[in-house]
């Protein structure tokens, strides 16, 4: 592919307090890909897509990461949001409180106004909220809840792919979105993922288990082990690993 | 006890220009005698050890100033304005007083199921009701400011709500005027909620002066067998000494839903007391405050279950800013006998400054068996966590934070019936939190 490069990271070493989890990586991301990560757990892959969305506990060490041509690591996380960058978190918060339509209104307008847009008037906005929760299977009695209170892991998952076809982002770094899902949820997560992937998207998955990329057919697999992307491949390498093993790339490359 | 003889000189000097000139009944010259006695005797609450109630407030400063002077007039004041100040809604009925003053041309009347009586007119309309009523539940021989305001009041108003029809709203506006001197303000309601009655009714108490000036505030509420009474206190008079005590009590299944919202003040009080002195009473009681600045409020609610099977429920929230200090304090009671009672207190703060201050106590003393009662009690920045989240979706840190204080705010804010009411909360909540004021 010779598409625009949407982020670059070159020698990436980052951590959490005095503790080095990522140990130099390398990665390229274009419109239109889609990169999965895969590794076991402790590998990093959290750190990874967390030290993208800076979330602070998380500090960048060495190396440099370029987002549509900007220094990522010197934007704060709200601006990186405004700029198109989109987490779904692997555990997303409860928001004791916080409806999540107020939320929503919050986070469109304030990326709508970085962006020199009017504000969407109430009615443009309810027809673009009706619309996304239609698509991710979403009742109206669910978008009168507070933020993630008292919701199931799978409509945690779903709320956060649902946030992601609304504020419609270029770059989405999905944490381990599949995980605790059943076979049913998964379908309805990856759907919406699917609805999302276009020439002018990227999004980097990061997963535990093959299973998803079933749903979700990546371009890229990338193992990372202890730190260290050790291979990349087309989904093919996915297969490779659900069949083997982490342990037979780790004597593989000898890690 | 150390006591400054002029200030009381003064306090007592202002009780006999009063005996002279308001006309009232023998009982009632004979309460106000010896309230004012019982005050002199008493002084001032001291912040010592031992002293539970007062502990963590000190009331030196407000004792130093004798708050003796009448309030002043205050004639321009207007509708229009008191919309600027005071939450309203064309569908309630409006007391205003001003300054312990009724003003008949800020107060309208519509509904027929509340009798609202100056204290004149109550005493000629049902002075045995009065009589039977006032001053039984906020006692005065051992509680210097329900002395204080007794002895004190120029004026009081007294609300009888009658019949099953579900009324309108019924807000009663005390005014503390704008003035240079220091005035003693004494606002004092007596409100009866006759047997199976249902009603809503709205205390707001606003401060509009800036000089020091004390308002020592005195509500009695009965609720007669099956009564029922949502009802909001506001009190917003942060320039103001403001004491404020609240005395409920509850016969026989009757129901009491209560929201307070305070700002804090140069010193605030937010004295509550409630008997369940009735089988299956039911009291709720939220209460929201918001402070800043060097601003202290201290909250001390008691709940009091007397009788069985009562249920009380105390969920209070307060928002601290810049170096404002809060209390919670207060006990539940659960008396021999009454069995079967289910209680919950519970308060959580959110601290906005490192500088800002709570102590938040709450207690439980059970003396009965077969009872179900909790409580706890918190205090924390916004959650960093929660932060992180709001900003991932693009919000400013700013934005995030009013998001979640907001959130903060509202299983207090829900409780809040009245749409105008709770939207006009809102507005202050903010508006009183430098923090976050500049958002807009």
């Amino acid at each position: 592919m010779t598409q625009d490069v949407i982020l670059e990271i070159r020698g990436l070493r980052a951590g959490v307090g005095d503790v080095e989890i990522l140990k130099g990586i390398d990665l390229t991301i274009r419109l239109g890909e889609t990169h999965a990560i895969m590794g076991p757990n402790g590998s990093g892959k959290s750190t990874l897509v967390n030290v993208l969305a800076g979330k602070p506990e998380y500090e960048a060490w060495a190396g440099q990461v370029t987002y549509k041509g900007r220094d990522l690591l010197q934007m704060p996380p709200d601006e990186r949001a405004r700029e198109g960058l989109f987490l779904a978190f692997q555990y997303p918060v409860e928001l004791p409180g916080v409806r999540i339509r107020e939320f929503l209104r919050a986070a469109l307008d304030s990326i709508r106004e970085h962006h020199g847009l009017d504000k969407l008037s109430v009615r443009e906005f309810n027809r673009l909220l009706q619309e996304k929760a239609k698509e991710m299977g979403i009742d109206q009695d669910f978008l009168r809840r507070n933020v993630n209170e008292g919701f199931s892991g799978g409509e945690k998952k779903r709320h956060e792919i649902f946030q992601l076809l609304l504020l419609d982002p270029t770059l989405a770094l999905l944490d381990e979105t599949d995980s605790g899902l059943d076979v049913d949820a998964l379908k309805i997560v990856a759907d919406g993922i699917n609805r999302f992937r276009g020439p002018q998207k990227a999004i980097l998955l990061v997963t535990h288990y093959q299973r998803i990329l079933n749903y979700v057919a990546p371009d890229y697999v990338h193992i990372l082990i202890d730190g260290r992307i050790v291979a990349s491949g087309g989904k093919e390498l996915a297969l490779e690993v659900e069949a083997k093993g982490y342990e037979w790339l780790r004597q593989t490359v000898g890690g | 006890m150390v006591q400054a003889p002029p200030v009381y000189d003064a306090y007592l000097q202002r009780f006999q220009e009063l005996a002279k000139t308001l006309p009232l009944p023998l009982w009632l010259q004979e309460m106000r005698e010896e309230a004012i006695g019982r005050f002199l005797d008493l002084g001032f609450p001291v912040a010592r050890r031992g002293n539970e109630p007062w502990k963590y407030t000190d009331l030196r400063p407000l004792a130093a100033i004798p708050f003796c002077q009448p309030p002043p007039p205050y004639p321009k004041i207007q509708a229009k304005g008191l919309r600027q100040i005071l939450p309203w809604s064309p569908r309630w009925d409006v007391v205003t007083m001003v300054g312990g003053e009724y003003k008949a041309s800020l107060s309208h009347i519509r509904g027929a199921q509340a009798q609202v009586w100056t204290l004149t007119q109550s005493l000629q309309e049902a002075p045995s009701l009065v009589e039977e009523h006032l001053a039984r539940l906020a006692i005065y021989h051992n509680d210097a400011f329900a002395a204080l305001n007794t002895a004190l009041f120029q004026d009081a108003l007294v609300v009888v709500f009658q019949g099953s029809r579900e009324a309108r709203e019924l807000h009663v506006a005390f005014i503390s005027p704008p003035g240079e001197g220091p005035y003693g303000h004494y606002p004092r309601l007596l409100v009866v909620v006759e047997k199976g009655a249902r009603a809503s009714l709205i205390e707001s108490y606003v401060g509009l002066g800036s000089g020091p000036y004390l308002t020592a505030a005195v509500t009695e509420v009965f609720l007669e067998e099956g009564a029922s009474l949502e009802h909001y206190r506001l009190v917003m008079e942060p320039e103001a000494y403001h004491i404020g005590q609240l005395r409920v009590w509850q016969d026989q299944g009757s129901s009491f839903h209560s929201v307070y919202f305070g700002r804090g003040s140069r010193i605030g009080r937010n004295d509550v007391r409630v008997e369940l002195d009735g089988p299956k009473a039911e009291a709720y009681l939220y209460g929201l405050y918001v402070t800043q600045g060097q601003e202290h409020l201290d909250n001390y609610i008691n709940i009091d279950h007397i009788k069985p099977h009562g249920t009380s429920r105390l969920l209070y929230r307060g928002i601290l800013d810049g170096a404002s200090h809060a209390i919670f304090g207060g006990t539940v009671y659960v008396q021999p006998g009454a069995i079967k009672t289910d209680a919950e207190q519970e308060d959580k703060n959110l601290l906005l400054s490192r500088e800002a201050e709570v102590d938040s106590k709450p207690a439980l003393e059970i003396y009965a068996d077969d009872v179900r009662c909790g409580h706890g009690a918190a205090a924390g920045a916004v959650a960093d966590e929660a932060l992180f989240y709001l900003r991932s979706r693009g919000l400013n840190r700013e934005l995030a934070t009013r998001l979640l204080v907001k959130g903060f705010a509202t299983t207090v804010l829900d409780q809040i019936g009245p749409a105008r009411l709770r939207s006009f909360l809102e507005m202050v909540t903010f508006a009183s939190l430098p923090s976050l004021r500049s958002l807009g």
